[in-house]
């Protein structure tokens, strides 16, 4: 069995809003091991990225509430000070963001951006830093590593600029990054590029990724195991294939089945009722997904969902699984059923 | 007849420099490209950003000013009429933007949004007009009262088909959809497409579909034109371009759709990489000398392709 590098355990990650906290990760457990990338999907508004923020100590403290523990190596993030932080952030644990755009600083040449890591977290010469710096641009893929050296992010173009964000991230050699929508931003043909070259310096690096994401086929193309949140809440971990094959919990299956790539053309895409409840409204209590599936009796659902594993390594988030369908299968033999009464 | 015929469009910008800053050159972002709509089809416009597929878009509507070709709506030359001529025509062809949270105006509510084309084409009493919108608005399934709310009430798919009932107010003939769904989540994506397709069998429309996701053109679109630095590359029914594309930069963008079988990642990572190759290999059989690619050249009744 691999190492582990990050484990969280029941992290609870709430934010003021006018007096009240509300939890926008709400009990979320996993671990991400040595070489395997973890994928995290859903809709918008389920928590993604404040499971994100909240591992790498992002959110303001003053209305954000962290609960649980976040543990890296034999430490628990959470309960660490700032200045220990800072000596983990940026040189064990790395973010890539999602707009190459605004992640970048535009006044401060490449060179410089992917040097100041190094000058926080390595004591290294200027020569060194700067081969460093060098090699790290060859390894993501720029040709001319020593004039983009010298230039500034608006010199270059968007897939570019993203490869050196993600120079950036690699130059501490980080043991576990943080992927929050790498490509999300990028063009087809550049998010192909970008998502090969991260698949490439994952098998050199063994490094562990969280990758963060919406697109259920940049999750087919790049994660080992996938992990599926609802509303601040994990309903679905499995290996990729599995997910891919054997989907169970309802959301997983109405997310996949709304894609059309999935479909032949023209015919009807599924759709999920409703949207993402807000924070203040979401109903903490019984299957959260149960008002977006209603058509499914309630008995059906636990009055306290629970993960279970259905089936070796592959968990899910309450009973109503079992009986899930959707209703545009069962068109037929419900007419059936009432035209027989 | 076609409902809409491009003729060798063209749309310059000048590069200004030098003594009394005269045009030294011009930035091509239409380079020549001709297309057809048949009334009732969904065509696709598909390319990476900067392709020149949304100044397309915008010159049919008449946001863009034409350097040179034609625009023959239902055989009328838009390009050559002056605006108050265009008037007649710029009724029958509407428009749905990108982002919903941009092209709505924050300070309207949605009864004024809706109106607003009402107002400008046709002189309807107050009532009628909200019995238009009401109308409109339960169309794209929205609740009746949501007419005196505001854009920021509403969720981005809610936005998306306040934006379509606005484009649907004139009944037009042809709507041009500018990236309709891609500032969507998955789900909300899934359920605007198909509303569309939903109006357009009720309403009679043809959609020029403007997009970069492969995935959603295929669903969509009976016929396709790939475009790339303000040429066609290749045009044809969306079943040749998916199934036997013939230009290598169609190739590449069809190999770069992501693969849902994650057991075929590494098959496919190897076919990204031998169609680069391909590209830098051949490179002389797909552009001329000025890296300009070559005229469309049918290979068969519908489908072409720009080779040599």
């Amino acid at each position: 069995m691999k190492n582990p590098v990050l484990e969280i355990n029941d992290l609870r990650t709430s934010f003021n809003i006018k007096g009240n906290y509300y939890a926008a990760v709400d009990g979320v457990s996993l671990t991400v091991h040595e070489n395997e990338v973890v994928a995290v999907v859903g809709e918008s508004g389920c928590g993604k990225s404040a499971l994100a923020n909240s591992i790498m100590g992002l959110h303001n403290l003053k209305n954000t509430k962290l609960e649980g523990q976040i543990n890296f190596g034999n430490q628990n993030l959470l309960e660490l000070s700032l200045a220990k932080l800072n000596k983990i952030r940026g040189k064990d644990i790395a973010m890539i963001f999602q707009d190459p755009m605004t992640a970048l600083n535009p006044l401060a040449t490449i060179g410089r951006q992917i040097e100041e890591p190094m000058d926080y977290h390595l004591k290294l010469s200027a020569t060194e830093k700067k081969n460093r710096t060098l090699e790290l641009l060859r390894r993501v893929g720029i040709k001319n590593e020593q004039r983009v050296y010298d230039q500034y992010p608006h010199e270059l173009s968007g897939g570019m600029r993203q490869r050196v964000v993600i120079a950036v991230a690699l130059s501490c050699d980080p043991v576990l990054l943080l992927a929050d929508e790498p490509t999300t931003a990028l063009d087809v043909t550049i998010q192909a590029q970008i998502m090969d070259l991260m698949k490439e310096l994952q098998n050199q690096m063994k490094t562990g990724i969280i990758l963060i994401t919406h697109d259920l086929g940049v999750v087919a193309e790049m994660a080992d195991r996938v992990v599926v949140m609802y509303a601040g809440e994990v309903v679905e971990i499995a290996d990729v294939k599995d997910l891919f094959e054997n989907p169970l919990h309802p959301y997983t299956r109405s997310l996949l089945n709304s894609i059309p790539s999935n479909l032949e053309a023209k015919e009807k895409l599924h759709v999920i009722d409703g949207i993402v409840p807000s924070l203040q409204n979401l109903d903490r209590t019984g299957c959260r997904f149960a008002p977006r599936i209603a058509w499914i009796p309630e008995e059906d659902h636990e009055e306290r969902p629970e993960m279970h594993e259905a089936e070796p390594n592959h968990f899910v988030r309450c009973s109503c699984y079992k009986t899930f369908y959707f209703p545009e299968d069962r068109v037929g033999e419900i007419d059936y059923v009432t035209t027989k009464n | 007849m076609s409902l809409l015929k491009i003729n060798d469009l063209k749309i310059y910008y000048p590069i200004r420099g030098g003594f009394f800053r005269t045009v030294v050159d011009n930035v091509r972002a239409v380079d020549g490209i001709s297309f057809e709509l048949q009334p009732g089809e969904t065509y696709g416009l598909v390319g990476e950003s900067g392709c020149g597929k949304t100044t397309t878009g915008r010159a049919i509507i008449g946001l863009n000013h034409v350097t040179s070709g034609e625009v023959l709506f239902e055989g009328n030359d838009l390009a050559k009429l002056s605006r108050g001529e265009r008037r007649k025509y710029t009724k029958d062809i509407q428009m749905i933007f990108q982002d919903p949270y941009s092209s709505l105006n924050a300070r309207k509510n949605v009864l004024n949004i809706i109106a607003e084309p009402l107002r400008n084409f046709e002189r309807l009493s107050p009532k009628e007009e909200l019995v238009r919108v009401q109308e409109l608005v339960a169309r794209v399934g929205l609740s009746p009262e949501s007419i005196y709310k505001y854009p920021h009430q509403f969720s981005g798919g809610q936005r998306q088909r306040i934006g379509i009932a606005r484009a649907l107010a004139l009944k037009p003939k042809l709507i041009i959809a500018d990236e309709p769904v891609s500032a969507l989540d998955v789900s909300v994506q899934a359920q605007v497409l198909n509303f569309m397709q939903e109006i357009q069998e009720d309403f009679g429309l043809t959609y020029l579909f403007i997009s970069h996701d492969l995935g959603i053109i295929q669903h969509m679109c009976d016929r396709i034109g790939i475009m790339y630095r303000g040429r066609f590359v290749e045009e044809g029914s969306a079943s040749e371009i998916y199934t036997n594309p013939q230009h290598v930069y169609t190739k590449r963008l069809i190999a770069a759709i992501p693969e849902m079988d994650p057991e075929k990642r590494f098959e496919k990572m190897h076919l990204r990489q031998a169609i680069n190759q391909e590209y830098k290999n051949d490179y002389n059989n797909y552009f001329d000398k000025d890296g300009r690619m070559f005229d469309l050249k049918k290979i068969s009744e519908t489908h072409s392709v720009a080779m040599q």
